[in-house]
């Protein structure tokens, strides 16, 4: 058994109505933000699997996806692995503090 | 001999009581369902009534949809049985892809609750034959995702085969525009309120016809649905189609 971790992203099909997508495009120019249009608002769901390998782990992931996390009559789903799989059930090590350089943060 | 009728309770329905009075108001016998029993109680009809089960999270409808009760209500009517949704009923039935389509979130984004004006599309159907007229039948509406969504094709067939039951109607008794934000409030594609299975025996609806089923709510206009059901249900009892489910 391995464990593995998996983000699935849901997001509404090409051409539903998205009126969060709508009200997102609309605050913009509160923010004097001009040029960005086409916005999607989805979900994201990340979940950890225990499994004989990956290709096992994720065919669970497709399955659930498919049938609970996304319906296909109105979205669509992307898998993606994420950091945090190990080959072991142990607990994943704490991640290291990120380097505190002037740039880019996202609060 | 009283046709007995099952109401499903989630956790989160709160149109359980108020589906049972109207109900017995109509001269059934509730029988309230629990959502984690897969047994219908030999009940001779089913109503998903509304509420936010499972507190409609990831989706509404979802959750429920993969509840035991819910595969014993998918046998039910796959076998003929009559199920009626109502608000976050239709919600869990089109999850379960019991009818077509999907319900969206409010165009408006906002939750809404008020009343709006239907018109029944067809008046023989099980949920509908009992109504004297068509409409505007006036209704309360309560829910945050009622918009009614299904694609080109989709809507083309509804409405060619009579699957559209209840549509939003303006003013004028005319089916609502998709912008007509007074009449279709939540933005329904084809103003669709409430939609019927191809076979005729599963159906769904935004509005509360439980709601509006006695005059001191302000309208009897749902009253007719009810009794529909009522009626269908005592009649499907005594041709032994469904279930045997009398006391």
């Amino acid at each position: 058994m391995s464990t593995h971790r998996f983000a699935v992203n849901v997001t509404p099909k090409p051409g539903i109505l998205d009126p969060q997508g709508r009200a997102v495009e609309g605050s913009l120019d509160h923010l004097g933000i001009s040029g960005v249009s086409a916005v999607l608002v989805g979900r994201r769901v990340e979940l950890t699997v225990d499994a004989a390998d990956e290709a096992a782990a994720r065919a669970v992931v497709e399955r659930l996806a498919g049938e609970l996390l996304a319906n296909p009559l109105i979205e669509a789903f992307a898998i993606e692995s994420i950091a945090g799989a190990s080959s072991t059930t142990a607990a994943p090590p704490a991640p290291a503090r990120p380097p505190e350089t002037a740039g880019e943060r996202h609060a | 001999m009283t046709v007995r009728i099952g109401v499903v309770v989630f956790p989160g329905s709160n149109c359980d009581r108020d589906t049972m009075h109207a109900l017995a108001q109509a001269g059934a016998e509730p029988v309230g369902l629990w959502h984690e029993q897969a047994a219908l109680q030999g009940v001779a009809a089913v109503i998903l009534p509304g509420g936010f089960a499972y507190g409609d999270y990831l989706r509404a409808g979802v959750i429920a949809r993969f509840s035991p009760v819910m595969r014993a209500v998918t046998a039910f009517a796959d076998e003929g049985g009559l199920v009626l949704g109502i608000c976050n009923g239709f919600q869990v039935l089109a999850e379960a892809g019991l009818v077509p389509g999907a319900l969206l979130r409010n165009r408006s984004l906002r939750f809404l609750g008020r009343e709006v004006a239907v018109s029944a599309e067809r008046l023989d159907t099980p949920f509908t034959h009992a109504l004297s007229h068509a409409g505007p039948l006036r209704m309360p509406i309560a829910h945050g995702e009622g918009c009614y969504f299904a694609d080109a094709a989709t809507l083309d067939a509804l409405e060619s085969d009579g699957g559209v039951l209840f549509r939003y109607v303006d003013g004028a008794g005319a089916a609502a525009a998709e912008d007509d934000r007074d009449a279709n409030p939540n933005g329904s594609l084809r103003a669709i309120a409430g939609v019927i299975n191809a076979r005729g025996n599963v159906a769904g609806l935004m509005p509360h016809p439980e709601r509006a089923a006695e005059a001191v709510l302000g309208s009897e206009d749902g009253a007719g649905i009810v009794r529909s059901l009522v009626e269908s249900a005592a009649k499907a009892v005594a041709e032994r189609r469904v279930t045997v489910g009398m006391s």
